[in-house]
């Protein structure tokens, strides 16, 4: 017999106590791997729980993220968060509820049927009975596997799924309670910041030690160990001081650093790589068919957290205990215990909240150069804040890619043979997942750089991250081209390839509707089976009061793009309405998503606007540049779009009472950059393919035009 | 060791310090516990560290204490509590303005700033006084909203 199917996560940490507990009168304790990255995850798993348990949400008491207390759900990324970890506390909580249940027709004499719950408490045919999960939890051991069985409440049952429910993270932050990773006050804490290596094989030189002691003006200490080195004092003040003289009292030899030029995605292509090939096998070209060949491209971008990270550890007793805001404490405490040799049971790793991460930003190395520093210090909790710069110049960077979309096309000028080629390094450097901790790499006989690899198609792939359309064409394949040294570490940003893909995708699907004549609604419906696909795609377009006679060429104009993200999670369609003379104002943007069951539907929206508005900017501004080094080290060398930039947005959320959750955080990233890209074709008359769109490009289009 | 007097959220403090270049916002949470204002960025570009000062907005992470000294500063614990919030705090709740949420004490302050000058500011007006906080996950327009919000609710109640 098969064993049943449950959701991923409660395969892999099947007993039900790592999931759910009673531990106090009136409380319920909920324990989710996923962590609150700024998404509103916490809040949304105490919906579900609620709902599956049949308490107040207010009895719930949630952890998250917490090597000793939650279940091992690997790394919070992918918007995958409800679409997996979700089902699987909703299906935990449901298997929680009918053991209770059993157990108190047991304790009451009564079939379990005649037995229902309220906000805790069990009820026989709608009355008391004396009898609530605490009387009972003694009785009933939730360290027994899950079965599976537990009966999910249907739509009409649910109270809490499906509701707006307010943030439960947002008063602390409205009210600047400690609530952040930052805010963290251990005793007996000092503060340490690390002079960073500049590059993995670059040695100290020589130290200034007295030059920097006199800029911290005040005690302070170093630490080091091979070619890491930290400085560390009770004063917060004093170690800023005392970091910022480093970086001229500290030299530094074997030092490589990336060049200009090699800032363009145009430089990728002169870089070695190894070929990865999926979906239609390659095929000739027949004779006298209709070919579009067009090639896109975006720069590398950074993640722009807007704190710093920040990492805490103490070393006592043979124990290290660390304290961070990366999406993955497991796999942390295992690439921890790697680095620094010790037993995965001597470390505890615990996530505190930090600001918005959107992918692999620092936090991982921070919460190492902490535990790196606290090894040496034993008994001292330690705290390492990154200083802005040092985020911006050593986060991993996302990648900046190439694609070339070819598509041979039929006698009404609709594709049958589509291929997406792609010139990207890695977009997954996470620690333990083909990347290693920063701090790590200064140690001395460091781990080796693991081969070059990208995300696994099973997970939705890096690079190749929608590479196919969901259109319905005969053959798709994606030809990878996986940069094997690239000028800078890369990995996750929200969305990975997908954004240039769809970017790339869904402004060819623009270009291809203009040669057959055809608006770019009516050619994309034309082109899909998928009702969802055509749904999203009618609904923005009425939205938008969609209009395929509006002139183009006037310097206002509008574009439409789709995706469905990674081809399994939301659907989402996008219209965009801007205006364009030497700088790109957006004016409105309307979208449409079809994300399935939605548990929080105020939370998915607020996800979906965040979407919209860090891919405009992304379009409009964004680009890392290299110059002897990382030359975008704050918010002036890498501005982000403003208060006064941001557009209007309207949202709706399709088929929300479906009986699955997708995904929906990544979903808007590419449809947005697409559909900006196809308005600005529209107001210009010309197309501009390499993002971002600066003005240097405006202009050069128009000259083109 | 330097001494220096100044007011915060109405208190007067007195804090004892040998490096009279230390920031503000680092006074403010270190020496004073008070966490609320946020470090960003250090270089007076990003807004996290947004307070008062003699009714002010002005961003704090590298203005040295002595500069303060006998001024009235306000940072986000004094403008309300869950009991007794400020009408832009009720309105950031009702508005669910915010995701990460760690802009969002400076935005708060700046919006202050901007309500106290003018009580019936446009979208415009509000996008343009909040150009100088950056919010990376973007929750600009739930933002504006509730600033709009509780721009009526203070006119109202006024």
């Amino acid at each position: 017999m098969n064993a049943p199917e449950w959701p991923g996560p409660l395969n892999e940490n099947p007993t039900l106590a790592r999931w759910v507990s009673f531990p106090a009168s009136g409380k319920v304790a909920v324990n989710t791997g996923r962590v609150e990255i700024g998404q509103g995850v916490l809040t949304a798993m105490a919906q579900i729980a609620a709902d599956e348990l049949d308490v107040a949400m207010s009895r719930i008491e949630l952890h998250s993220g917490d090597t000793e207390l939650t279940p091992n759900e690997g790394y919070t990324a992918g918007s995958q968060s409800m679409q997996f970890g979700g089902v699987a506390m909703r299906q935990a909580c449901a298997d929680v509820r009918a053991l209770f249940l059993d157990q108190a027709a047991k304790v009451i004499g009564c079939p379990a049927s005649e037995l229902s719950i309220r906000d805790g408490s069990v009820l026989r045919k709608g009355a008391a009975t004396g009898q609530d999960y605490w009387r009972l939890a003694a009785a009933v051991d939730l360290n027994m596997k899950a079965t599976g069985t537990g009966k999910l409440k249907a739509l009409g049952q649910m109270q809490h799924i499906g509701e707006s429910a307010a943030r439960l993270d947002l008063p602390d932050k409205v009210f600047g309670h400690s609530i952040f990773i930052h805010d963290m006050q251990l005793p007996g804490m000092v503060h340490a910041r690390v002079v960073r290596q500049l590059n993995r094989g670059a040695t100290i030189g020589a130290i200034d030690e007295e030059a920097i002691k006199r800029a911290a003006k005040a005690p302070v200490e170093f630490v080091r160990n091979g070619n890491f080195l930290a400085i560390v004092g009770g004063d917060e003040t004093a170690v800023d001081l005392a970091a910022a003289a480093a970086l001229n009292a500290v030299s530094w030899q074997n030092v490589e650093a990336p060049t200009a030029l090699q800032a363009e995605a145009s430089s990728l292509q002169q870089q070695p790589y190894v070929d990865r090939a999926f979906g239609a096998p390659e095929a000739g070209e027949p004779q006298g068919r209709q070919r579009f060949e067009a090639t896109y491209s975006r720069g590398y971008l950074a993640h722009a957290s807007i704190s710093p990270s920040c990492g805490l550890a103490e070393y006592r007793d043979g124990h290290l205990t660390v304290w961070t805001h990366c999406q993955g404490v497991f796999p942390l405490r295992s690439a921890l215990a790697k680095a620094l040799g010790l037993d995965v049971a001597k470390i505890s790793v615990h996530h505190v909240q930090g600001s918005g991460c959107y992918g692999h930003n620092g936090a991982d190395d921070a919460a190492a150069d902490a535990a790196i520093i606290a090894m040496r210090m034993p008994g001292k909790p330690i705290r390492v804040r990154w200083r802005r710069e040092e985020e911006f110049v050593y986060e991993p960077k996302t990648p900046a890619m190439i694609v070339k979309v070819r598509a041979l096309l039929d006698e009404v000028g609709k594709p049958t043979d589509w291929t997406q080629e792609i010139w990207s390094p890695t977009h997954s450097k996470r620690p333990g997942a083909g990347g290693v901790l920063l701090g790590a790499v200064a140690l001395p006989n460091p781990m080796p750089e693991p081969p070059p690899n990208d995300v696994p198609e099973a997970s939705g792939g890096g690079a190749t991250r929608n590479g196919e359309p969901l259109y319905d064409i005969g053959a798709k394949r994606i030809l990878h081209h996986l940069i094997t040294d690239a000028p800078v570490r890369t990995s996750a940003l929200r969305s990975l390839g997908a954004m240039p893909n769809v970017f790339a995708a869904e402004c060819c699907v623009d270009e291809l509707a203009a040669r057959a004549g055809q608006d770019p609604v009516a050619y994309r419906l034309s082109m899909i089976s998928d009702k969802r696909a055509c749904a999203v795609i009618e609904t923005v377009a009425a939205m938008a009061k969609w209009n395929p006679k509006e002139p183009g060429g006037t310097g206002t104009g509008r574009g439409i793009a789709f995706a469905r993200y990674k081809n399994k999670a939301a659907y989402s369609a996008v219209v965009v309405e801007l205006a364009v003379d030497l700088e790109i104002r957006l004016r409105h943007v309307w979208c449409a998503t079809d994300a399935g069951l939605v548990v929080n539907p105020d939370g998915a929206i607020n996800q979906l606007e965040g979407g919209i508005i860090q891919s405009a900017s992304w379009v409009l501004k964004e680009q890392v540049r290299f110059d002897h080094g990382i030359a975008s080290f704050d918010w002036e060398t890498y501005p982000v779009l403003k208060f006064s930039e941001v557009p209007e947005i309207d949202i709706e959320l399709l088929n929300t009472k479906d009986e699955v959750p997708l995904g929906v955080g990544e979903a808007t990233a590419g449809p947005t950059a697409a559909a900006i890209g196809n308005a600005v074709s529209h107001a210009l008359g010309a197309r501009i393919r390499d993002l971002p769109f600066t003005r240097e490009r405006i202009m050069a289009s128009l000259l083109q035009a | 060791m330097p001494n220096f007097d100044f007011f915060v959220n109405g208190r007067r403090v007195s804090v004892s310090l040998d490096n009279e270049e230390t920031p503000l916002l680092n006074v403010l949470r270190n020496e004073l516990g008070l966490v609320g204002t946020r470090f960003g960025c250090g270089l007076e570009q990003c807004g996290c560290c947004m307070v008062l000062i003699d009714g002010k907005p002005e961003k704090c992470c590298a203005k040295p204490v002595w500069s303060v000294a006998g001024k009235r500063v306000v940072t986000v614990e004094g403008l309300g509590t869950p009991e007794h919030p400020h009408p832009l705090q009720t309105a950031f709740l009702d508005e669910q303005a915010g995701q990460c949420g760690y802009c969002l004490s400076g935005i708060l302050i700046s919006a202050k700033a901007l309500l106290d000058k003018n009580p019936s500011p446009t979208r415009a007006e509000i996008a343009a006084a909040l150009d100088d906080n950056i919010c990376r996950c973007g929750s600009h327009n739930r933002i504006i909203r509730a600033v709009e919000k509780a721009a009526v609710q203070t006119r109202a109640g006024a």
